[in-house]
């Protein structure tokens, strides 16, 4: 009798979970800690909004975001890939074999990379890509010859700069803000300081010249953080020598315990970014799964309802929070309406 | 009798001279005791200096700088709302509008703008929609509403945020400040309890204001059941089976030095095991407090086995040997004197090992319940155990990774209300052995 109950409970329990497997109602979305905070104040406002269900936004990085986005399709994986950098070749592969074909990309706006230090700390208020590169990369030709570099202070690298011990915290591989703070700061540094043509000279190859201008030295002057801005945040609180790689709303947000540094004589603020004469900005995206719009409710209203002016456009909430907008909204707007799939498809 | 008084004198009444070894045996023990109560006393300390930061660190997140105000939504102005995309900023718009003209009204004395109002009001669209849904009949009626002030007005009157430090920004500027400081003399902004806080569930990141723990709490009981209706009893059959019934072999050795391992295992493999089973084999719902109680279940179940088979063997083999005696079965003699007699200690374990599953984070990073999971409560058990929620210990994480100093304080409060469940259910494993507990 006892042996009837408990299997007949063990059916139900899987019957049911097979009905809710099949009956997911809210979006779900994974990735980018860049872009989470713009993703909840989406969903947030979707669900306050709308007959929908707010949707679940999951943090982690836009790599891993990308890696469970591309498992599949099917109820149980994510809809929506948020991510701090373009979606990559390599990636896309990985979707296609496992049958994540048409992917909608959406580019939700703007977000500046700034470097700041604690309030309190020493005057770091300016800098160029150049300082940073010769500070913190791993090697760099010296009469012709690759050496290791080994700078102790910022005053090393640059007599303008105070003289303490370089201290940098930059986020850590699986972000996508450090893919752009290699592409923006390291390499550019790479060229202004003519390294990158004397290390082809010294018989690297130009990818491998690129790498190793990208190569970030190892012997603790700069500290890989895997976690969020507030690790880096705490970092800086505990070293006041301590110079951070911040997202520009982070920043905004701890204004009375960070200070800024310029970068190449611009400040960082929307309009700056927005005019393209601050240099380390990036596009910030989402990528929608095109096979569960119409399988799961809200998906397609959720893409539309984040694009859409009073939200991701100037005044919206957004912007508020630090997102410059994109000044191509009309055109995404256009794409997520018609379903647009990458590589041209419909 | 001199010579007695003198020596007496001299050895202070006692006949035994205390010589040089046993005085440093002496001395030894002594320095042994004083090592002791220093380590109590750090131990001690360091309790002291975490509960003084967790309430000092916590304690504002249970309060909210409130603004209260009558406020009329007129039947055109809820139609025109209802009828827009974006319908909370259209509420907002309106209820921000009314203030600002109560202010003229009242003639206040710091100068001020449309948008100082604007950063001094937090988010309040969501709470007047869903007011106003709710409340129709209410339409054209002014209706009183404490609604709470943006983070940094909170932050201001709780002493987060320092006037000097304010340097003038698109969220606050210092004229604002004197707008504040008179409306709270006016008795207009108020410090009231944050009802919100416990109810509430989250909010995202730009309304510090409206988050709550409340659903993380229902998320978390939900996973309890999970972990209590699971754990329990396959735990104890295990127990059962593996200390008055199995032969002793090779193979429950096996069993035995494996389930002692789990024990140690780190938290996150049973999050990867999770994953992989529940979710990307067994198609469960991601985020389902289901799945989180699964995983949990898991990781609690060498625990309980533990301590179960402990309290079994401490039940003294004089009372099985009886029951055989007088003729019971095995398995009588197990369910009717054993059990029964083991049972607070199995309950201890249990309680002890549900506390422990109840803080565990790890686990439910990779099975999607860590992130923004901002669901109105469920409407049935069903909807309970499938529908995605967070839990207490993913909140508090979520939060304390937030750039808003406002979440950092709420992150705080919820560490308090998880130790308030924790202490709750330590005291009642506690009472469980205090009152059934039998010595031999």
């Amino acid at each position: 009798m006892s042996k009837l109950t408990f299997t007949t409970s063990a059916v139900a329990i899987l019957a049911l979970s097979a009905g809710a497997a099949v009956a997911r109602d809210n979006v779900q979305i994974a990735g980018s800690s860049t872009v989470l905070p713009y993703a909840s104040i989406v969903a947030e406002v979707f669900g306050d909004n709308t007959d929908f269900p707010t949707p679940v936004v999951e943090s982690g990085g836009s790599s891993s975001g990308l890696a469970r986005f591309c498992e599949g399709v099917g109820t149980n994986t994510i809809d929506i890939a948020n991510a701090s950098r373009a979606i990559r070749e390599r990636e896309i592969a990985v979707c296609a074999e496992n049958g994540v074909t048409d992917i909608i990309e959406v580019r939700i706006g703007y977000d500046g990379i700034v470097f700041a230090s604690q309030i309190n700390g020493p005057e770091f208020t300016a800098f160029s890509q150049s300082d940073i590169f010769l500070a913190l990369a791993d090697k760099v030709v010296v009469d012709g010859a690759i050496v290791d570099n080994r700078p102790a202070t910022w005053a090393d690298v640059n007599p303008d700069l105070p003289a303490v011990a370089i201290a940098a915290f930059i986020p850590g591989t699986k972000h996508g803000t450090r893919e752009v703070f290699e592409e923006k700061v390291l390499l550019q540094g790479c060229e202004d300081t003519g390294q990158m043509a004397a290390m082809m000279e010294a018989g690297m190859s130009e990818d491998d010249a690129e790498g190793a201008c990208m190569a970030v030295r190892t012997d603790g002057a700069s500290v890989d953080i895997d976690g969020d801005y507030t690790e880096t945040l705490a970092r800086i609180d505990s070293n006041p020598n301590g110079l951070g790689v911040f997202g520009l709303s982070f920043y905004e947000n701890n204004t009375d315990k960070l200070k800024v540094a310029t970068m190449g004589g611009v400040a960082p603020s929307t309009a700056t970014i927005a005019s393209g004469e601050y240099p380390v900005s990036r596009p910030l995206f989402f990528y929608v799964k095109k096979a569960h719009i119409g399988v799961i409710p809200g998906l397609k209203e959720y893409a539309q309802f984040f694009m859409d002016d009073q939200i991701a456009g100037a005044g919206g909430p957004l912007a508020n929070y630090g997102l410059v907008p994109d000044p191509a909204l009309a055109e995404t707007q256009a794409a997520i309406a018609n379903e647009t799939v990458m590589g041209g498809g419909m | 009798m001199t010579d007695a008084s003198q020596s007496g004198a001299h050895h202070r009444g006692s006949l035994l001279t205390v010589d040089a070894r046993t005085r440093k045996r002496n001395a030894a023990e002594a320095r042994f005791r004083y090592y002791g109560m220093a380590a109590i006393l750090t131990g001690v300390a360091f309790l002291v200096v975490l509960a003084v930061s967790i309430v000092r660190s916590g304690l504002p997140a249970f309060t909210t700088m409130a603004v209260e105000v009558e406020f009329t939504l007129t039947a055109e102005q809820y139609a025109d709302a209802e009828g827009q995309l974006f319908k909370t900023r259209a509420y907002e718009g309106y209820f921000n509008a009314a203030f600002e003209q109560q202010l003229q009204d009242r003639n206040v004395q710091a100068g001020f703008d449309p948008e100082a109002v604007n950063r001094i009001i937090g988010n309040t669209g969501a709470t007047l929609r869903s007011f106003f849904l709710e409340n129709e009949d209410l339409l054209g009626q002014p209706v009183t509403f404490n609604l709470p002030t943006s983070s940094r007005i909170d932050g201001y009157f709780k002493g987060r945020l320092l006037r000097e430090n304010v340097t003038d920004s698109r969220f606050l500027e210092v004229s604002d400040l004197d707008l504040a400081d008179e409306l709270a003399e006016a008795g207009i902004i108020q410090s009231k309890f944050n009802w919100t806080f416990i109810t509430g569930k989250d909010s995202g990141v730009d309304n510090p204001g409206g988050a709550g723990i409340g659903a993380s709490v229902i998320g978390s009981f939900f996973m309890m059941l999970v972990v209590l209706f699971l754990s329990l009893p396959i735990g104890v059959a295990a127990s059962i089976y593996l200390e008055e019934f199995a032969p002793k072999n090779r193979i429950t050795d096996l069993i035995e030095v494996n389930i002692s391992n789990l024990a140690a295992v780190p938290s996150i493999v049973f999050g990867i095991l999770g994953l992989a089973v529940f979710i990307q084999f067994a198609h469960l719902p991601q985020s389902a407090p289901l799945v989180g109680g699964l995983v949990l279940t898991l990781m609690t179940l060498p625990t309980i086995i533990i301590s179960t088979r402990a309290s079994l063997k401490s039940v003294p083999p004089s009372i099985r040997d009886a029951a055989l005696g007088v003729g019971a079965s095995k398995m009588q003699a197990v369910f009717h004197h054993v059990l029964p007699l083991a049972m607070p200690g199995i309950l201890t374990g249990t309680i002890i090992g549900l506390a422990q599953a109840l803080g565990e984070t790890a686990p439910l990073l990779l099975i999607g319940m860590v992130g923004f999971v901002a669901r109105e409560y469920p409407d049935g058990l069903i909807s309970g155990f499938m529908d995605p929620n967070s839990a207490m210990p993913a909140q508090i994480y979520t939060w304390a990774a937030r750039s808003d100093g406002a979440f950092y304080e709420k992150a705080w409060g919820g560490i308090i209300i998880l130790l308030v469940f924790l202490l709750a259910m330590n005291i009642i494993a506690i009472l469980l052995r205090r009152r059934f507990e039998r010595r031999w």
